[in-house]
């Protein structure tokens, strides 16, 4: 899939978005006329998802990839940059506007022990989506929502569709998450941090399910801070750091070749199959910064084990790397370094 | 832990729905046990003061203001709780205005937790600026000096039982306006309130389907607990002598013993009657309310209505650090 036919065809395309939060200021910091604190979580992010794709978002917490989400659902106000869906302009649609959207865009959410209302039946929390849509009459409704549970694995469904939430094991509550969303027929999914509420064991099973939704044609934003997930599950990866994407590209590629010192660092303490092959792990010093205040040239430059005096002076953009990825416009970083790969591994070494 | 969990996994699959499927008659009768005795002892006496408030008129064994022997006869055979300074019988009239009592205490505090709940559930949904007005206003209602405003009102607005209602209803909904708007904010943040917006539910229907039914115990503990202050204000508005003067009820009896010389002629038994009725109908409600609100108000206990949550919660932050 080229970049341009991606651009004109992709489901979601998210545009130089940004969104911040303003915090409360006292009583005496307003008095002072000290200016109000800004938290820009979402600082200039485009990202394309399109039919079929799983596109996983990682970066660790703090890094904004959360508040993408929510932007991205209209859930918080962009304050610069657009959203797209399928084709149509959403970034500033009213509410009333957004109600036949939200039907085929759906979120689950990261904790399965709060996204469902501890008084509603699997059964009235599946259907409810059906019921705010107006979806069918009674009969078909409960068709649908046999159909969605099914389709997450709690097969037979007569098991389910009676249960409240706390009779459910954590992998079952997140199927029954993931199949009010499907029941739908979304063409969008956000996922956000999906399985990491999850025991080890049945992860696998929750992944396995959103996995076999993609090859319905559906469309995901995985969004994740584990990197071992993402790798196994998406074609396409965007790392994101203090509310930037700081590399883009082809999973594969992205996780094999690194190229921005912070996806190799992410790269290197996940545990790997064949651990004396990956190098030391590469633990960043310090915390992501306060969002408050970005560090000024490369926002990443404090935490940087191979940063240089041109990286506290410029902001880089994300360029096309050389290689297979980066030649055909994919594998992009934002880092001045990167474009030369060797200079980036020998100093790290 | 993992084992455990895959375990209960196929466990719970493995059985058949009928067992699983929660039982309602099984789920109240948890309920009920989980109610200490206080509350059954106070909805025992509460159920006893309803009884007699449908059936006192009936039972009474004369007529209320008819003058059946001398005044301030003492208790007799005849007369079990003596004669008042009408010479009208104490037993008769107790009965008779529990009624009275009740209605009152009943409707105003269903008054009260209409006007509460709302303006709670409004303020706590909408937030903002609403939140900010609906809140002052109720810090306004909250310091009134109550006794004065129903002198005026009864004044104003003439001494009859509708008034009454009204006004006490008036006076004490604010508690109950921000408990529930407290409640609601917390629930507003909750993910599945988020989620069934995201949805594309309208504001209405998250109310009506998420949050009013969440907050519904804690408005019927609070209806009950607001019984008790209706009953109590009830007597003493009929005390001071605003009460609605055709109808018998407790207060009045203690108001005209006292005016009619009790304490002088040491008729005791008019004017303890109805003060030991008050006491002790104010008591049942209080016992009820407060329990009702030990198990459900989330500010006196920390377990929310979804206390498993709480359990589980621990164990998958452990998870998450692994």
């Amino acid at each position: 899939m080229s970049e341009a036919r991606g651009a004109s065809r992709a489901l979601l395309e998210v545009d130089g978005l940004a969104a911040s939060y303003h915090l409360r200021r006292g009583v005496s910091a307003a008095l002072a006329r000290r200016p109000q604190s800004v938290v820009r979580a979402v600082d200039g992010v485009s990202l394309t998802v399109g039919r079929g794709e799983v596109v996983a978002l990682v970066g660790e917490s703090g890094s904004g990839k959360s508040s993408l989400a929510q932007t991205i659902m209209r859930a918080h106000p962009a304050q610069r940059g657009r959203i797209r869906f399928d084709g149509q302009e959403i970034t500033t649609l009213g509410s009333a506007q957004l109600r036949p959207l939200r039907r085929r865009m759906q979120m689950i959410f990261q904790d399965p022990y709060e996204s469902l209302d501890p008084r509603f039946r699997v059964r009235r929390t599946v259907s409810e989506p059906l019921v705010i849509h107006g979806i069918g009459d009674h009969a078909r409704r409960a068709e649908l929502v046999s159909e969605a549970l099914r389709a997450c694995g709690l097969d037979p469904p007569e098991l389910f569709l009676d249960r409240y939430p706390h009779e459910l094991s954590g992998g079952q509550r997140q199927r029954v998450a993931i199949a009010a969303a499907l029941a739908l027929e979304p063409q969008l999914l956000i996922a956000d941090e999906p399985v990491s509420m999850l025991d080890v064991s049945v992860r696998a099973g929750v992944l396995n399910v959103l996995a076999g939704l993609r090859d319905s044609g559906l469309g995901i934003l995985l969004i994740t801070h584990d990197l071992a997930v993402a790798a196994s599950f998406a074609d396409r990866l965007y790392v994101m750091y203090l509310g930037r994407i700081v590399e883009q590209g082809p999973a594969h590629e992205v996780i094999s070749a690194p190229s921005h010192p912070y996806t190799r660092a992410l790269v290197s303490v996940t545990p790997r199959r064949t651990p004396r092959t990956g190098g030391a792990p590469q633990i960043l010093a310090g915390e992501i910064p306060d969002a408050t205040r970005v560090p000024p040239g490369c926002r990443f430059h404090p935490r940087c084990p191979v940063a240089t005096d041109a990286c506290r002076r410029s902001d880089p953009q994300l360029e096309p790397l050389p290689g297979p990825g980066g030649a055909a416009g994919q594998h992009l970083a934002a880092c001045i370094l990167a474009p030369d790969r060797r200079v980036v591994q020998q100093t790290s070494r | 832990m993992r084992i455990s969990d895959v375990q209960s996994e196929e466990v719970l699959a493995g059985l058949p729905s009928a067992t699983l499927a929660p039982r309602p008659l099984a789920r109240a009768t948890e309920l009920l046990r989980g109610w200490s005795a206080q509350v059954m002892l106070g909805a025992a006496v509460m159920t006893l003061f309803l009884l007699v408030a449908l059936i006192g008129p009936a039972i009474a064994p004369y007529a209320v203001h008819a003058q059946v022997g001398h005044v301030y006869a003492s208790p007799s055979p005849s007369h079990p709780l003596g004669l008042d300074n009408g010479g009208y019988d104490v037993l008769s009239n107790l009965l008779v205005g529990a009624r009275t009592s009740m209605i009152v205490g009943l409707c105003a505090a269903v008054v009260s937790i209409l006007i509460g709940g709302t303006i709670g559930v409004i303020a706590g949904y909408v937030g903002g600026r609403t939140d900010g007005v609906l809140m002052r206003i109720t810090d306004y209602f909250l310091v009134i000096p109550d006794i004065p405003l129903m002198i005026i009102s009864a004044a104003v607005f003439g001494r009859n039982t509708r008034n009454i209602v009204v006004i006490i209803g008036l006076i004490y909904w604010t508690t109950a306006a921000r408990l529930i708007r407290a409640q609601v904010r917390s629930l507003r943040q909750r993910v599945y309130v988020r989620r069934a917006e995201l949805l594309g539910a309208s504001g209405r229907r998250v109310l009506w389907t998420h949050i009013v039914p969440q907050v519904t115990p804690l408005l019927i503990a609070n209806t009950v607990l607001m019984i008790a202050n209706a009953i109590f204000a009830e007597t003493y508005i009929a005390f001071l002598g605003l009460g609605n003067p055709t109808t018998p009820s407790w207060g009045a009896m203690i108001q005209s013993s006292l005016a009619g010389g009790a304490i002088f002629y040491h008729a005791w038994w008019a004017v303890l009657p109805p003060g030991i009725a008050v006491t002790v109908v104010v008591l049942a409600a209080t016992l009820v309310g407060q329990g009702l609100e030990d198990s459900l108000n989330p500010r006196l206990r920390a377990g929310h209505l979804a206390v498993r949550r709480f359990r589980l919660r621990p164990l998958h932050g452990e998870l998450e650090r692994e």
